[in-house]
C-alpha cells in the first residue's frame, strides 16, 4: 500500500496534479499521499494520464517530481469506539495526540496511536445468520449510550460471487471473541470468512446503507422555546440557521448541542473561530449530562476544523460529520449533526473550483453547489436500519450570509433542501432579544404535525396570530403613536410584547432558563395567553383603563424565576398579574 | 502554458563569482533573513506580466518557496512561488516586474517558504514592511528561524482567553475590554483618528505586572502617518517593549502581504517561547485586502464579492487566528486589526468577513467625532465578545461588569430620549428623560473623552464609570446591586411624568 508509483507534476495551492508510473492507475475519489511529508489528498479529476488531486494540508515546499503514494481506497474515516468524547480534525484524525501546532513535521494528527481498550460483551453465537447490521455484542464506552458492535455493511461486497447468481447465501457467524478488553483495531468476530474489527473504514462521501426511510413525526426537543413552539423540527429532519455575524448563531447551536434530546451529538466546527472551539470543547467536557450521570462529552463527537486549519479539510469535514452520525444511526440511535458553518464549507468548494478552472456560477461558486448541499442535507432522515432497528440523523447547518444578504447562493440553495429555516434577525439581536429567531422570516414545513405531536398545536396557532398582528400594528404605532390607537389594537400591541418577552426570549447564560422542557414551555405560553385574554377582557369591559400601566414584571420574570420543572412558579406569577388586572377592572373579574 | 523547456539556454547559471556567499541565518533582514541562498541562479525567465514572472527549466522548486531575483542591473528583488508545473515556476514578485529584462534577470530559489529569524533581538527595532531595520541599527539576528506562513494552532491545545489587556483608554477598558488571546478589530471610516487611537493603544497597553510588548504592523501608511507613528512610539521602542514594522504607501504593494505575517511570526516567538503577552496591531487591513485582490487579479483567479478573491475569508482567518493562548505555554498573542470601511459600509467584504472571524468589534463613529470627542467610539455598536472572560472580580473589579451593563443600557435609553427630544423638544420631556440627556453628556465628557496622550488607570476609569452612572437616580439603576449604590443618591421615585 505504501509503494511510490507516481510523481507530482503541478502544484497551485491545494490543487496538485500528479502522473502515475506506467501500468499504475488510481480511481476517482481515491486517496493519495503527496511528497515526503505525505500530505493526504483525494483524486478529483482524471484527464489522460494526469490526475488532479485536492490536497488536505498545506502544500508549501511540494515540488514537481516529488513522490506520490496512491492508497487504492477512497477517502474514508475510521469509525469505532474511539469516537465518543473525542475531538477530531476534518479527516476524522484525533487531535488529542497532536502537538500545539498542526502541519509540518511531527504534527500529523494521527501520529500517536490510540491505546485505549474497552470491555466487549458478545451477544451472538457462532452459526447464527449474520447479515450486515446484525448485532454481535456491546462495548462499554460510556454510561449514557451503549456502543453496539454490528456486522458492518459492505463486508462481503468485494468478494467474488462464486456462482455468479448475484444472491450469495446468507453469511453466518463463524467465530466470536470471548468477553474481554479489546483495542479499537482488535478483531472480535469472523462472519462468512471475513474478520470483523471493532472499528471500520467507511468512504465519507458514500451514505451508509439502510433498509428504508421512515416517516417521522417525533419532535426533536431542542429546549429552546422559540424553536420548539414555533418552528419545531422532527428527528431525522434538517434545518438551516442563517444569520449575519453577531446574531448569535453559534450560541444557539451550542445550546441545542447541550440540551437537545438526541442520543449522540456530532458538533462540527467548520472554518470557525479557534477560541470559540476551545470554549465549546471546554464547556461540553464540564457539563453534566442531563440524562445519566456522566458528562455530556461522553456522547458527543467534536470535529474541529477551525478557520486557520487547511481549507480543503473543511470540504471533507461536512461529510465526515454525516458519516459519524450515520454510524450511530445504524446502531439504532438518534444522532444530530450540527455544522457551523456551511458557508465556510461552500467557500472551500469555490476555492477549489476556481483553482481547477471550473466555470463559475453565481458569485464564483461552482454550478454544482446546489447538488453538493443536497448531498449533505439529504443524509438526514429516520430509517429502518439494516439490523431492522430504528435510527435517525438530524442535520442542522449554520449559514453565514456575507453582508447579511439572505439572497446569496448558499442561503438560497440551502433553503430548498431543509425542512426548517431558523432565520436570525440582526435587529432582534441588537435589541438583545435572544435567541434572535425571527418569527416572520423563519419556517418549519412540519410545524403543524410536530406541534400537534408535542401537544403545542392550539398554543402555536394562537402565538403565531398574536405575533403577526403585533407586527402589522408596529408600523402604525411608529406613525401615529400608541396612544392614538383604539383599546383593542393597543391590547394587540401589548400581547405581542408579552409573547416576545415572556415566552420567546431565553437567555443562554441563565442557570434556570438555558433549557426549557416541554412542560415549562407550555406553562409559560399558557400563562402569557391567559394574561393576554384577561387584558382584552378588561379593556373591553372596563372602558378606557390604562391596562399597560399594570406591572407585568412578574409574568415577564417567570421564565427566569422558574427552574426547568417549576410549573407552579409560572402559575403563581400568572396569578399575580391576573389579580392586578382584576383590581384595575374594579375588583371584579370580567369574563 | 508552454511546458517545453529549452535546456540549452535554461541551465542554471553558476554565479559563484559575482554572488556574495550565501547569507548566514540572521544577516540582512529584509533580504530574506534566515534564508541560505543557493549558488545556483536560473536565467530562463519566460514571461513577465504585472507582478508575475514565469521561469522555465527549473528543477525541484516547491510551491510557496521564497525567491530572490537579480535584475540585469544587479538590483535585488524578492518573490514567492505561486505555482509550479513540471519545469515552470510562476513567481509573484514583491516589488513588481517593472524594469526587469528577461535577458539579464537571474533567479534563485531558497528551497523553503520564507523564514525569518525570531527572538528577543526584535525588541525595540523599527523596520520597514519586510522587517529590514530603518533605525540605522544592524540587521536583526536570531538564534532560530520560523516560517512566516505560520501553522494552525491545534484547537484542543488552545486555552480559552482570560485576563485583560488594559489600554489606558477609558471607554475601551470599561465597555469593550480586551482579553489576552482575543482578536478585536477597530472598524473606522477614512478621516477618523483610528491610527491615532491604535498608536495610543500601542503606546499605553499593558498586562498588569506581566511582561508585555507590542508589535505594530503598519500597512499602506503615508510618510506623514509613518513619521507620526514612529515619533509617538519612540519612547516605548527605546525601552524595548515595541517592534515597529511599517509598509509605507509607496512601498511595493505586495510587501503588504508579508507585513502582518512577519509581525505575527515575531509575536508568536516572543509570546510562546519568551513568555510575553504580545499585542499585535495591524493597521490597515483594508489596504492588505486590496493588495491581495491585486495579486488575485494578476493571477486571473475567479473573483468573488467585489472582485476580492474567494479565499479572502480563509486568508484573513490565517492572520487573525494566530492570536490565542496555548495550554502549558506562557504568554499570549492578542490581535488588534484596524480597518477602514470603504464608504462606511459595514457589509463591505473586508469588515464583514473580519466580523465573522473576530471576537467582537470596536466601531468609530463620524457623528461622535464631529462633536469633538476623542476617541470617537460608538459604545452601542461596539462589542467585546470575550469581555466576560477578561473582566470581573479577580481580573478587573467586581463592580466592572454590572457598571458596564448599566452604562450601556442607560446609553441605549438616552439615545432614544435624544431622538424624541429632537422631535418634540427637550422641554416636553419628563424629568427622568431629561436626566438621561444629562447622563449622556456626562458619559461622553467624563468617561469617553480623553487626551491622546492620557493613560488612565483602571481605578480612574471605573471611578469615572460610577460617577457617570450616579448622575441617574436610584430607580433607573436597575442593573447595579444595592451595595454599589451610594447612600445619598436620589431615589428618583418622586419624579412625575409631564
Amino acid at each position: 500500500m505504501d509503494a511510490v508509483t507516481g510523481a507530482v507534476r503541478r502544484v497551485a495551492g491545494p490543487l496538485v496534479e500528479i502522473e502515475l508510473d506506467g501500468g499504475h492507475t488510481a480511481a476517482m475519489s481515491e486517496q493519495v499521499l503527496l511528497g515526503a511529508a505525505r500530505v493526504p489528498g483525494e483524486v478529483v479529476a482524471i484527464r489522460g494520464g494526469v490526475l488532479t488531486v485536492q490536497a488536505y494540508e498545506y502544500t508549501g515546499g511540494l515540488a514537481p517530481g516529488d513522490p506520490v503514494i496512491p492508497q487504492h481506497r477512497p477517502l474514508s474515516a475510521l469509525l469505532g469506539a474511539a469516537l465518543l468524547g473525542g475531538v477530531f480534525d476534518g479527516l476524522l484524525r484525533p487531535l488529542a495526540g497532536a502537538g500545539d501546532w498542526l502541519g509540518g513535521s511531527g504534527g500529523a494528527p494521527d501520529a500517536t496511536p490510540d491505546e485505549r481498550t474497552w470491555q466487549f460483551t458478545p451477544e451472538a453465537d457462532p452459526g447464527d445468520p449474520a447479515p450486515a447490521g446484525t448485532r454481535l455484542g456491546t462495548l462499554a464506552v460510556c454510561t449514557a449510550v451503549e456502543h453496539r458492535v454490528l456486522v458492518p455493511p459492505g463486508l462481503h461486497e468485494n468478494r467474488p460471487d462464486p456462482d455468479g447468481y448475484g444472491a450469495p447465501a446468507q453469511p453466518r457467524l463463524d467465530w466470536i471473541a470471548p468477553p474481554g478488553q479489546y483495542g479499537q483495531h482488535a478483531v472480535v468476530a469472523r462472519v462468512g470468512g471475513e474478520p470483523v474489527a471493532l472499528s471500520e473504514r467507511w468512504p465519507i462521501r458514500r451514505p451508509r446503507p439502510f433498509r428504508r426511510r421512515l416517516d417521522s413525526v417525533t419532535p426533536l426537543h431542542t429546549g429552546q422555546r422559540a424553536l420548539d413552539l414555533l418552528f419545531p423540527i422532527a428527528k431525522g429532519g434538517s434545518a438551516a440557521v442563517p444569520g449575519g455575524f453577531g446574531t448569535g448563531k453559534t450560541v444557539l447551536l451550542q445550546q441545542i448541542a447541550k440540551w437537545c434530546d438526541a442520543d449522540v451529538i456530532i458538533y462540527l466546527g467548520c472554518g470557525e473561530r479557534g477560541n470559540e472551539m476551545a470554549q465549546v470543547v471546554d464547556e461540553i467536557s464540564r457539563l453534566r449530562d442531563p440524562r445519566g450521570g456522566g458528562r455530556l462529552a461522553e456522547r458527543t463527537v467534536v470535529v474541529a476544523n477551525t478557520s486557520d486549519m487547511p481549507m480543503m479539510a473543511r470540504e471533507s469535514s461536512i461529510y465526515v460529520g454525516a458519516c459519524v452520525a450515520e454510524y450511530y444511526r445504524d446502531m439504532g440511535y438518534d444522532a444530530v449533526v450540527i455544522a457551523d458553518s456551511t458557508s465556510r464549507w461552500a467557500e472551500a468548494l469555490r476555492e477549489f473550483a476556481s483553482r481547477s478552472g471550473a466555470l463559475p456560477a453565481e458569485e464564483g461558486f461552482p454550478a454544482d453547489l446546489a447538488s453538493a448541499l443536497a448531498a449533505f442535507y439529504e443524509r438526514a432522515g429516520t430509517v429502518q436500519t439494516l439490523g431492522s432497528g430504528r435510527g435517525s440523523v438530524t442535520v442542522l447547518g449554520a449559514v453565514s450570509p456575507p453582508g447579511g444578504d439572505m439572497a446569496e447562493p448558499v442561503t438560497v440553495h440551502t433553503e430548498r433542501f431543509v425542512r426548517a429555516r431558523w432565520t436570525l434577525d440582526r435587529d432582534l439581536a441588537y435589541a438583545r432579544h435572544y435567541p434572535a429567531v425571527s418569527w416572520a422570516a423563519s419556517f418549519s414545513r412540519d410545524a403543524a404535525a410536530l406541534a400537534h405531536a408535542a401537544g403545542f398545536g392550539p398554543l402555536r396557532e394562537r402565538l403565531v396570530l398574536i405575533l403577526a398582528r403585533a407586527d402589522r400594528l408596529a408600523d402604525l404605532v411608529d406613525l401615529v403613536g400608541i396612544s392614538a390607537l383604539p383599546a383593542e389594537e393597543r391590547m394587540a400591541v401589548l400581547a405581542g410584547r408579552l409573547v416576545r418577552e415572556g415566552v420567546l426570549q431565553q437567555s443562554a447564560l441563565s442557570e434556570t432558563d438555558g433549557y426549557s422542557p416541554d412542560r415549562k414551555t407550555a406553562a409559560l405560553a399558557e400563562a402569557v395567553l391567559a394574561v393576554i385574554d384577561r387584558c382584552f377582557a378588561v379593556a373591553r369591559a372596563a372602558g378606557p383603563v390604562p391596562v399597560e400601566s399594570v406591572d407585568f414584571g412578574p409574568l415577564l420574570r417567570a421564565r427566569e424565576q422558574a427552574g426547568p420543572q417549576d410549573v407552579a412558579v409560572v402559575e403563581q406569577c400568572r396569578d399575580t398579574v391576573l389579580a392586578a388586572l382584576d383590581a384595575l377592572a374594579g375588583g371584579e373579574a370580567p369574563r | 502554458m508552454n511546458t517545453q523547456a529549452d535546456t540549452d539556454t535554461n541551465t542554471p547559471a553558476n554565479t559563484d563569482t559575482n554572488t556574495p556567499a550565501a547569507a548566514a541565518v540572521g544577516t540582512a533582514v529584509g533580504t530574506a533573513p534566515g534564508t541560505n541562498w543557493p549558488y545556483l541562479e536560473y536565467t530562463g525567465v519566460d514571461s513577465l506580466r504585472g507582478p508575475l514572472m514565469v521561469v522555465s527549466g527549473v528543477r525541484g522548486v516547491g510551491f510557496d518557496e521564497y525567491v530572490r531575483i537579480r535584475g540585469q542591473d544587479g538590483e535585488l528583488r524578492y518573490g514567492v512561488v505561486a505555482e509550479v508545473q513540471e519545469d515552470l515556476a510562476v513567481v509573484q514578485v514583491l516589488e513588481g516586474t517593472g524594469g526587469l529584462d528577461p535577458a539579464g534577470t537571474r533567479v534563485a530559489f531558497s528551497g523553503t517558504p520564507l523564514r525569518i529569524p525570531v527572538g528577543l533581538g526584535w525588541l525595540g527595532r523599527m523596520c520597514d514592511g519586510r522587517g529590514t531595520p530603518v533605525d540605522g541599527g544592524p540587521p536583526v539576528m536570531g538564534s532560530r528561524t520560523a516560517p512566516v506562513a505560520g501553522r494552525p494552532i491545534n484547537p484542543t491545545r488552545r486555552e480559552p482567553p482570560s485576563e485583560p489587556v488594559l489600554t489606558g483608554v477609558s471607554v475601551i477598558d470599561a465597555l469593550t475590554t480586551f482579553v489576552r488571546g482575543q482578536k478585536l478589530p477597530i472598524f473606522s471610516v477614512p478621516g477618523l483618528p483610528h491610527l491615532e487611537l491604535a498608536t495610543q493603544i500601542a503606546g499605553q497597553a499593558a498586562a498588569g505586572s506581566q511582561p508585555f510588548c507590542v508589535v505594530f504592523a503598519g500597512m499602506d501608511l503615508t510618510h506623514a502617518d509613518a513619521a507620526f507613528v514612529r515619533g509617538a512610539l519612540e519612547e516605548r521602542a527605546a525601552v524595548g517593549e515595541l517592534i515597529l514594522l511599517i509598509n509605507t504607501s509607496d512601498a511595493p504593494v505586495l510587501e503588504r502581504i508579508m507585513t502582518p505575517r512577519i509581525a505575527l511570526t515575531i509575536a508568536e516567538e516572543l509570546a510562546f517561547v519568551h513568555g510575553r503577552h504580545v499585542l499585535v496591531i495591524l493597521a490597515d487591513m483594508t489596504s492588505y485586502a486590496e493588495a491581495l485582490r491585486e495579486i488575485s487579479a494578476a493571477r486571473e483567479e475567479i473573483p468573488a464579492r467585489r472582485a476580492y478573491p474567494g479565499y479572502l475569508y480563509s486568508d484573513l482567518a490565517g492572520i487573525y487566528e494566530r492570536c490565542g493562548r496555548i495550554r502549558g505555554l506562557p504568554g499570549s498573542v492578542t490581535v488588534l486589526p484596524v480597518l477602514t470601511m470603504p464608504g462606511g459600509d459595514i457589509t463591505h467584504p473586508v469588515p464583514d468577513l473580519t466580523g465573522y472571524i473576530t471576537e467582537g468589534q470596536i466601531v468609530l463613529s463620524a457623528e461622535t467625532a464631529a462633536r469633538g470627542i476623542y476617541p470617537p467610539i460608538d459604545p452601542l455598536s461596539s462589542l467585546s465578545r470575550l469581555m466576560r472572560n477578561g473582566a470581573g472580580p479577580g481580573r478587573t473589579s467586581a463592580e466592572h461588569l454590572p457598571l458596564a451593563a448599566q452604562l450601556l443600557a442607560s446609553l441605549a435609553r438616552a439615545r432614544q430620549v435624544r431622538d424624541l427630544a429632537d422631535l418634540i423638544g427637550a422641554d416636553s420631556l419628563s424629568r427622568t428623560d431629561r436626566g438621561y440627556l444629562d447622563f449622556e453628556d456626562a458619559f461622553y465628557k467624563l468617561l469617553v473623552d480623553q487626551r491622546r496622550t492620557e493613560n488612565r488607570s483602571l481605578a480612574d476609569t471605573l471611578d469615572r464609570c460610577a460617577r457617570v452612572a450616579f448622575t441617574l437616580p436610584r430607580s433607573e439603576l436597575t442593573m447595579l446591586p444595592d451595595r454599589m449604590l451610594p447612600a445619598g443618591l436620589p431615589s428618583g421615585k418622586e419624579q412625575e411624568r409631564k
